[in-house]
């Protein structure tokens, strides 16, 4: 078995493909229409086309919104992303404006920041336990 | 108002006691505006604390009912900050001011 896709829901997808795209970086790997205005819209790391690909998926639900503001208010992120140095990329993510809940700590071998996604999600990110 | 002020105390000297809020004051003494994840962070990665997240939560009410984190609401994210200023009615009770230097009053 192996985790091929992961999601997020997303608050509106067009915004979630510049922020994923343009500011972090992904690359984006499938855009399909489906229904009226919803998109099977999914990104990859630029290191690995092949590799996971994340579906940005349409927060439709009422519940996954409230699931998503409580998570949010305490400063949880819903996903996490590896980075070879957590505080060059908070660096230059500031930089471009994105908001960050948590600056870079250094908890022993790991460095972690969280940031928010401009769609709805926190996000962290950290560097690979080496 | 000596009752107040005993009351006051008694939620000091109780939130105090505990070596976990003393760590948490610890932690925001170092950075003050943290969300619960990162002091959860902070105490499970830093200081191998096997704590649960409620539990944190808990600590945090009885810190803030001593006034010594403030909570502050920030868009979407909650803060909490750390306040010292209990501190000072410790200070106050025990300790003599000192009669030669310049004196502060307090607020």
């Amino acid at each position: 078995m192996k985790i091929h896709l992961t999601s997020i829901f997303v608050d509106d997808q067009a915004k979630a493909e510049h922020f994923y795209t343009e500011v972090l970086g992904f690359v984006k790997k499938h855009d399909v229409p489906v229904g009226e205005k919803d998109r099977w819209l999914t990104v990859v790391s630029p290191d690995e086309p092949d590799g996971t690909e994340l579906l940005l998926e349409p927060v439709g639900h009422p519940a996954a919104r409230t699931y998503r503001d409580t998570l949010v208010e305490d400063g949880i992120p819903l996903a996490q992303f590896a980075v070879d140095d957590v505080r060059a990329e908070y660096r230059r993510l500031h930089g471009l404006g994105v908001r960050f809940t948590q600056e870079p700590l250094e908890t022993g071998p790991v460095t972690t920041a969280v940031f928010d996604d401009t769609c709805g999600n926190l996000i962290q990110i950290a560097t690979k336990p080496r | 108002m000596l009752a107040y002020c005993v009351v006051v105390a008694d939620d000091l000297f109780k939130a105090l006691a505990d070596p976990t809020r003393r760590t948490i004051l610890d932690e925001l003494t170092e950075k003050s505006g943290q969300t619960l994840f990162e002091i959860c962070s902070r105490l499970s990665m830093k200081h191998r604390l096997g704590i649960s997240r409620q539990a944190v939560s808990q600590h945090l009410a009885v810190l803030e009912a001593a006034g010594l984190v403030e909570t502050r609401r920030e868009g979407r994210y909650k803060f909490h900050d750390l306040n010292a200023a209990p501190l000072r009615q410790i200070v106050e009770r025990w300790l003599v001011p000192d009669t030669s230097g310049p004196q502060e009053s307090a607020p």
